[in-house]
């Protein structure tokens, strides 16, 4: 026992090192310490609620986008099972900064799984934890493992499924072998609805005493695309930012979109102009005389400025599908190209040329 | 002596000669506590590393310049050994993972962990936190850069990361979700004709305008090029005056031969030729990247305005097959072999639907 007496002094020790939380970034400060606090995913929370009420739990395959709340819905969820005390003993988190090669995780998970401590369900804190009868076994990131490795954790998960539960959390469900996944309850987790995001940003202005206007939530919203702990991240900065100005100024949509490295109207617009898209404030202007020339030279001067390709076709392409005129032949054409883009920046190819390519491509299509 | 880029770079935030907004942004987030990883992207020379480094400074104080470097030997699972250069003070510390190549992810999880898991010894450091910059972050491999995920959200009490790259795209998005994205744009056309003036005033001569136009419409919007090619011109030349031309580099010149070379003959035997000048670039490590955009621009600049958009589109394709493929040549050749064929049919005004339907 002695070992885990000093597991536990080292503990305390290093309780008092924490940071003044007023100093902490709100992402950490505002991560959700229970379930309950999960914004949206009410499918996977009810599922989930449940099982802290019976003694059993599947093995769980949580997957969705970044920001979404796949780790601290599992991280909640050991908490509430084990309480703090047995947190430690009972729950084994494996992200993808460890080491993860099959005989390592074998490693692991064997002089993990070997002594079964017998928990007190009455914690430290006076409260009550379910504290069922088996470890849960984290593998955050798993979609970063080698095939290999996720052929051989099958049989992990087989010989010690009396005494343990898998909790395999990825972006990429696709990259999760059957075999593997079918072992799992899966849990989707979806990007969040603007309704949930808002409650959630609100809360947490509120909370820090931010006075945000509802342009400036819709701002952060849009921006963020669903991913809260963006959204999160801009906030605080954005309100950094306004209060360190003489006097205190208030947060504009504008400072947001600045923060998200979204590209202004303007400059998407004058780039759709060159090619040949129509925009509002361009319509009087004459088309270039040798468009090549021009949208080349439109293209260096976007790379200049440092946009990233990614989000400028991001940008063009909403643009390109909403646009009130273009025709359905025009748009689909346009699709293709932004499909073909996406996947060649995906594999790293050189921005300037794809930017190129989707802008010459459009102007094919569109003129 | 060292060179005018380092010896009369700004310092502190303030010093800065341009992007005043971000300055006074970056100075309010190093300010406070809460201060967030941060992902800098732009194009080179834009200076990028000049403000990461006065950001630095405001946010540990003067410590932070006194610089130990090292080399340090890495593991990997498989028992070999990688070797990188460290760059540190008592405040922080920075590397180059792609220096390891593939093995980059080893220097991440095992020199980060450290980092991570050891707290600020100097009791009198102005931050809890020590910072880590990740040199050419957009060169991370897919591993290492999952690696970093869940180190970023763990460590966030003792750690900071700062990723310096040129663009984000190459980054997933689970990493771009952790950092506040910092732009930092190329300086405007004035904004590279005041500093080039400050440079000058500060190494003791007067600059003629016209002689900064010229430096800054071949560099580009690279500053740290501009002031490069200025020390050189002032070496070659000491007075500035009269007809100063700038040298173009030897491989532009050379990309510029075969693009001509290209355009002048379509046969078997001059592919012969232009593959024999690849190689030459090649073996010189001219990024095939590089080699590839140079000759394909010096194309459309002479060429009729109907083929142009055909040798762009088919150089997009090539560069990224290129960099998935191993061997470089094949698709440079392929390349050639495309531009002459479109470059030939067009000239004999010859039917090329046919050709290019899948295009
Ligand atoms: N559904 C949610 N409810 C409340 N807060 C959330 C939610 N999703 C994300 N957050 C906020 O975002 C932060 C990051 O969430 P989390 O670590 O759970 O994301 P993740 O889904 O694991 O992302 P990744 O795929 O990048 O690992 C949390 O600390 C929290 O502040
Ligand atoms: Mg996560």
């Amino acid at each position: 026992m002695s070992f885990f007496d000093k597991r536990t002094s080292k503990t305390a020790s290093n309780a008092k090192h924490v940071v003044d939380p007023a100093l902490q970034p709100w992402v950490e400060k505002y991560r959700p310490q229970t379930i309950d606090d999960i914004s949206a995913q009410e499918h996977t929370v009810a599922v989930l609620q449940k099982t802290l009420t019976s003694t059993n739990l599947p093995h769980m395959l949580f997957y969705g986008p970044p920001g979404t709340g796949k780790t601290s819905t599992v991280l909640a969820l050991s908490k509430q099972l084990f309480g703090p005390d047995n947190f430690r003993n009972r729950v084994l988190e494996l992200n993808a900064s460890d080491e993860r090669g099959i005989s390592i995780v074998r490693e692991k998970v064997k002089n993990f799984a070997r002594q079964t401590p017998r928990a007190q369900a009455v914690s430290e804190d006076g409260k009550v934890y379910p504290c069922p009868p088996y470890k849960i076994i984290i593998l955050d990131e798993a979609d970063s493992m080698t095939q290999d490795a996720q052929g051989a954790l099958r049989r992990i998960m087989e010989n010690y499924a009396h005494i343990t539960r898998f909790c395999l959390v990825c972006n990429y469900v696709t990259r999760i072998i059957e075999p593997l996944a079918s072992r799992c309850s899966k849990f989707r987790f979806t990007p969040l609805d603007p309704h949930s995001a808002t409650d959630r940003l609100n809360h947490i202005a509120t909370a820090e005493r931010v006075a945000v206007t509802p342009e400036v939530i819709d701002a952060l919203i849009k921006s963020s695309g669903g991913d809260l702990r963006r959204a999160i991240t801009y906030l605080q900065s954005a309100s950094r930012l306004s209060s360190s100005t003489q006097p205190p100024t208030p947060i504009t949509a504008r400072d947001i979109q600045e923060i998200a490295g979204t590209v202004p109207d303007q400059v998407l617009h004058g780039f759709a102009h060159v090619i040949g898209v129509d925009v509002p404030g361009f319509q009087n202007e004459p088309p270039p005389k040798s468009p090549f020339d021009a949208i080349q030279k439109k293209v260096k001067e976007l790379s200049r400025e440092g946009y990233s390709a990614t989000q400028l076709l991001n940008q063009l392409h909403d643009l390109v599908v909403l646009h009130p005129t273009l025709n359905g032949k025009q748009k689909s054409q346009c699709g293709l190209v932004f499909a073909e883009a996406d996947k060649a920046l995906c594999d790293g190819a050189d921005e300037e040329l794809w930017t190129l390519e989707v802008a010459l491509q459009v102007h094919k299509a569109v003129v | 002596m060292s060179l005018w880029v380092d010896a009369y770079r700004p310092r502190t935030l303030n010093d800065l000669q341009y992007h005043k907004d971000l300055s006074a942004r970056l100075k309010s987030l190093a300010s406070s506590g809460d201060f967030p990883h941060m992902l800098f992207y732009g194009p080179s020379g834009a200076g990028k590393k000049t403000r990461i480094t006065a950001t630095l400074l405001e946010l540990f104080g003067n410590g932070v310049d006194k610089l130990k470097i090292d080399q340090r030997v890495f593991l990997t699972p498989s028992k070999r050994k990688v070797e990188v250069n460290i760059v540190q003070s008592n405040y922080h510390i920075e590397i180059t993972p792609s220096e390891a190549g593939n093995y980059d992810r080893v220097i991440i999880q095992e020199l980060i962990k450290e980092i991570a898991q050891t707290q600020q010894v100097d009791l009198n450091a102005k931050q809890r936190f020590k910072v880590v910059i990740i040199n050419e972050a957009d060169s991370l491999s897919r591993d290492a850069q999952a690696a970093l995920r869940r180190t970023m959200e763990k460590y966030m009490s003792n750690l900071r990361i700062i990723l310096c790259a040129n663009s984000t795209s190459r980054l997933i998005a689970p990493i771009r979700s952790r950092c506040l994205l910092i732009r930092v744009p190329a300086p405007s056309k004035s904004e590279m004709q005041d500093v080039m003036q400050y440079v000058s005033r500060r190494a003791g001569f007067d600059l003629p305008p016209d002689v900064s136009d010229k430096i800054i419409a071949d560099c580009d919007g690279n500053m740290r090029k501009c002031i490069l090619v200025l020390e050189a011109l002032k070496m070659q030349s000491p007075d500035l005056t009269g007809d100063v031309t700038i040298a173009k580099p030897d491989w532009e010149l050379y990309c510029n031969k075969v693009g001509d070379m290209i355009i002048a003959e379509q046969t078997p035997a001059r592919v012969m030729d232009v593959r024999a000048k690849l190689y030459e670039l090649l073996s010189h490590c001219i990024p095939p990247t590089v080699i590839l955009k140079t000759i394909a621009e010096r194309i459309v600049s002479r060429v009729d305005e109907a083929i142009k958009p055909q040798i762009m589109h088919w150089a997009a394709l090539y560069e990224v097959r290129m960099r998935n493929g191993t061997k470089k040549i094949f698709h440079l050749e392929a390349w050639v072999i495309k531009v002459m064929s479109i470059y030939k049919h067009h000239f004999y005004g010859m039917d090329l639907t046919e050709l290019m339907e899948d295009f």
